[in-house]
């Protein structure tokens, strides 16, 4: 049973209908139906194994690289069926951009780091274009403060906290439309956490942003809808101020209260 | 229980806890004695084998020269006195040389004596004094004290490598001659200088004008054409299939061979060398670019293994990154993964090299094997390689070639080490921690 | 609803729950006791109601440390949330029945100490009425009972109407008798007092509406016009 408490009203960036996913054997997720709207943040909660990260990678077509991975059913970009033929992943990848687990710049100055995207996707005519890309993505990104004069410098070199802030200024410098995030906070302390989530609520204004936590304080703190997903079904979804203060369906209620593993 | 059995109890454990623990630290210490006890014996040997050949061949790397003086007689090499190039270039030099030892050492010898005398000297003093002459045709008629290369008997008997006694083992002087050196010593026209020729010369029959460069030159063709071949080669298979072949059989059954022919005895490419490059496409028998094609075919395993480990010791997270921000495959591994594994790369290259440096059974069965004088110019032209040269010279009776071959060995061992050294430092200077 | 995963989460809002039970109880024994020192005339009974008010105000404190510790240190989300905020609201509530019990008691004792008294079996009536009320939105959040609740919170129309006539009763009373107006004005602020522990105790059910099913009670709280009770 799924229960979809809302009725989309703004504008659907992705839409995925009946979406199942085979890992060779093992189903992982079982006809998921959910609707990401534009501008918004979306958080996708539930225990571990239960297909949210799955989900999110079917958005950029990252399962691709998985061996053995399925996807049936649709999921939709702005309409248009990303699982189709005619469709160029490497294209998918400029519009949906991902930020990982764990921050893994390249290891290249932090310069050469955020404009890897631009450079491969021909977004900049000249040096001075590509510059331009450079600082306004990592002043986006809020590090442009913080590492303006060592720009050369390794991006390896720099605190956790400001290399998953590299990682989000390197997704945004190709202009996604899309932010995907897994679980970008886990990995960092308190403070690095507060600002990534400060950048999240800023970047909101541009981008759609989906991500998955583990957090449910983090997913109720930052989002705007949250999706529960258990067991690779998709539960419940809804606005998040809701899920966290009423939720209808016993599972999630239990989930968010602690009251299953 | 009461108090006192229950400390009974407790004394008995601790002392059997005590006596284990005794037996264990002394197991210990045993399995220490045995481990250094291996290392020292190892050791020990390698001391033995470096010392030995050291021994032998350090003096290689000096020759012996005698301090005559020499007059540019016009009557032995110019009798027409037109100066001639092609009159010089056939003149009687050796004539000159026995000239000048006989005038210091026995004037009024006779033919067997004046034999005994000549030699002493190496038949390249004559070779010398042409090539003086056909360059500075000044020197007829004048007299000049020169310092004369030694023949291998009288160069071996100075070094101490032979020693002086009548009738001891190695030693070929006669008596006479054995004077004639005490005499040239005692004033100090005897001197062992550094041996420019050993580095400079080709093969020779007579060792003091025997030298390695020809061998060394057609070590350099012979691997820089493995070079040119197993890397790109290898560093491509290796991409292939670490990141781009499908998991199917094919790709296993590919693997396994490689593994399989890393360890396949290099005489067996030698055959392969032998029936296809030299009977099937008739390529230039004893030429460094069959020895290059050959010793290629056996880099190529050790550096697709080697390339392999270090593609994959790239982690999967950066791949993903790149792939996430939209980089074809091909992107993928040229931008991020191939910069990664590079030094691995390298550094397996290097190792392979290395052992390509010293591999001869199978340049043996290619023909590389033959007596070569002249330096090679190309890599088509037939030449000797360093190992086989060694080995020539071992298979010499002459004790001279002894001293030679120890010296020959400890210069490829230098370059071994070189070529490890250089690896080694490769690797530790790009090794990375994720 | 099952346990939670961290068995002190739920041994903590258990205590929550029988202070605010404990509370509830001697707040509805002291608006119990006050009546009958009303009825009896028992200034004992009256002194000692008002003193134990104190007790109340204690619980009072007590609820509120310690609903803000669990907000601090659990984090709680949906349900238990819900639990914890109604607990602060709901312990509001009762403290303020408990204040008006001991006035009650406060205006018992002026009241046996007139000289002239005026009938006060209306008064009791309507004591009687909000008292069977709050006893049964004491229940029904021990029950956690959604339809008791709903049933008391529903109930507030028949206590405003049995004011109003309480209050003409009064009036005409005075009017009649203009003896008895110390008492009979006494009595009145007497009645309003009870009829405002039925408007606490119709909040109780609100909050505890909430609680339980997420969302307050659908629809205007049907109530009684009582201000200017109409001829």
């Amino acid at each position: 049973m799924n229960m979809i408490v809302d009725s989309v009203q703004g504008p659907s960036k992705i839409s995925a209908k009946a979406l199942d996913v085979h890992y060779g054997e093992k189903q992982a997720l079982f006809g998921v139906d959910l609707q990401i709207r534009a501008g918004e943040v979306t958080a996708l909660i539930g225990p571990s194994g239960c297909g949210k990260s799955t989900f999110l990678r079917c958005v950029n077509r990252m399962n691709d690289l998985v061996e053995g991975a399925r996807v049936s059913g649709s999921l939709t970009l702005d309409g248009t069926d990303i699982y189709d033929r005619i469709i160029d992943v490497v294209q998918l990848r400029a519009r949906v951009g991902m930020v990982f687990q764990k921050p893994n710049p390249f290891p290249k100055s932090i310069y050469d780091n955020v404009a890897y995207g631009p450079r491969i996707h021909g977004l900049a005519q000249d040096q001075a274009e590509l510059d331009e890309i450079v600082m306004t993505s990592l002043e986006k990104a809020g590090l442009l403060n913080e590492v303006k004069d060592r720009l050369q410098e390794s991006g390896t070199g720099l605190s956790g906290g400001q290399q998953q802030r590299l990682c989000i200024a390197r997704a945004i410098a190709v202009e996604p439309e899309v932010i995907l995030m897994d679980e970008p906070c886990s990995a960092l302390d308190p403070i690095a956490t507060a600002k990534v989530e400060e950048l999240i609520d800023e970047l909101r204004e541009n981008f759609t942003i989906v991500i998955v936590t583990h957090s449910m304080q983090q997913a109720a703190r930052v989002s705007q809808r949250t999706a529960f997903f258990h067991l690779g079904k998709l539960i419940e979804v809804g606005d998040t101020e809701q899920i966290f203060t009423n939720p209808q369906h016993p599972l999630t209620q239990g989930y968010i209260t602690g009251r299953f593993g | 229980m009461t108090d006192m059995a229950q400390t009974t109890v407790a004394t008995r454990t601790a002392e059997t806890v005590a006596s284990r623990l005794q037996r264990r630290y002394a197991a210990e210490r045993r399995f220490r004695a045995l481990g250094i006890g291996a290392i020292l014996i190892s050791v020990g040997f390698l001391l033995l084998l470096l010392g030995s050949i050291i021994d032998k061949g350090w003096t290689g790397f000096m020759q012996s020269e005698i301090a005559l003086e020499i007059a540019f007689d016009p009557q032995v090499i110019d009798p027409e006195g037109k100066r001639d190039p092609a009159a010089l270039e056939t003149a009687d030099y050796a004539a000159l040389v026995r000239n000048a030892m006989v005038a210091r050492l026995a004037p009024d010898a006779d033919l067997h004596v004046r034999r005994d005398l000549s030699a002493l000297v190496s038949t390249m003093a004559a070779d010398h004094l042409r090539h003086m002459v056909i360059s500075n045709p000044d020197l007829i008629g004048t007299r000049a004290t020169l310092w004369l290369l030694a023949s291998d008997k009288l160069d071996m008997v100075l070094k101490g490598q032979v020693p002086r006694q009548l009738g001891a083992e190695g030693n070929t002087l006669t008596d006479r001659q054995l004077g004639w050196l005490t005499e040239l010593e005692q004033t100090g026209q005897t001197r062992k200088a550094f041996n420019a020729t050993f580095f400079t010369a080709g093969d020779s029959r007579a060792p003091e004008q025997a030298g390695i460069w020809g061998a060394v030159v057609g070590s350099f063709f012979s691997l820089a054409i493995t070079l040119l071949i197993s890397f790109p080669l290898g560093a491509a298979s290796a991409v292939y299939l670490e990141e781009f072949a499908p998991n199917n059989r094919w790709t296993d059954l590919i693997e396994v061979n490689i593994n399989n022919l890393a360890a396949v005895p290099s005489v067996v490419f030698g055959l392969l060398g032998l029936g296809m490059f030299l009977n099937v496409f008739h390529m230039p028998r004893s030429a460094p670019v069959v020895g290059g094609l050959v010793l290629a075919l056996i880099c190529l395993p050790t550096i697709i293994i080697a390339g392999r480990a270090a593609l994959k010791a790239v982690p999967p997270s950066i791949r993903q990154a790149a792939a996430g921000l939209g980089a074809s495959p091909l992107q993928i591994v040229a931008h991020h993964v191939l910069p990664l594994a590079m030094p691995g790369m390298l550094t397996g290259t290097i190792l392979g090299m290395a052992r390509a440096l010293g591999e001869t059974a199978p340049l043996l069965m290619i023909g590389m094997v033959a007596f070569i004088v002249d330096i090679p110019k190309s890599p088509m032209d037939p030449s000797a390689v360093l190992p086989v040269q060694i080995y020539l010279w071992a298979g010499s009776s002459e004790r001279a070639f002894v001293e030679k071959t120890s010296a020959a060995i400890i210069v490829l061992l230098l370059f071994l080490v070189a070529m490890n050294m250089v690896a080694i430092v490769l690797r530790k200077k790009f090794e990375r921690r994720w | 609803m099952s346990d939670h995963t961290v068995k002190s989460y739920d041994e903590e809002l258990a205590y929550l729950t029988s202070i605010l039970a404990r509370m509830g109880g001697i707040a509805e024994a002291q608006f119990a006791a006050a009546v009958q020192a009303l009825a009896k005339r028992d200034d004992d009974l009256a002194q000692r109601v008002i003193a134990g008010d104190s007790r109340i105000d204690e619980l009072d404190q007590e609820i509120q440390t310690f609903a803000v510790r669990l907000l601090a240190l659990r984090q709680p989300m949906a349900s238990d949330l819900r639990q914890i905020v109604s607990a602060l609201n709901i312990s509001g509530e009762i403290e303020r029945i408990g204040d008006y019990a001991a006035n009650l008691g406060k205006r018992c004792l002026i009241l046996n100490h007139l000289p002239v008294t005026a009938p006060v079996a209306g008064v009791i009536r309507l004591a009687e009425l909000v008292r069977g009320l709050v006893k049964d939105i004491l229940d029904a959040y021990l029950e956690r009972d959604v339809a008791k609740a709903i049933r008391v919170w529903s109930r507030d129309e028949e206590v405003d109407e049995m004011y109003n006539g309480v209050f003409r009763d009064l009036i005409a009373q005075m009017t009649e008798d203009s003896g008895t107006i110390t008492a009979s004005t006494h009595l009145l602020f007497i009645a309003k007092n009870i009829e405002r522990i039925g408007d606490h105790a119709t909040n109780i059910a609100e909050t505890l509406h909430f609680q339980i099913v997420g969302t307050p009670p659908k629809g205007m709280r049907p109530k009684g016009n009582t201000i200017g009770a109409s001829e």
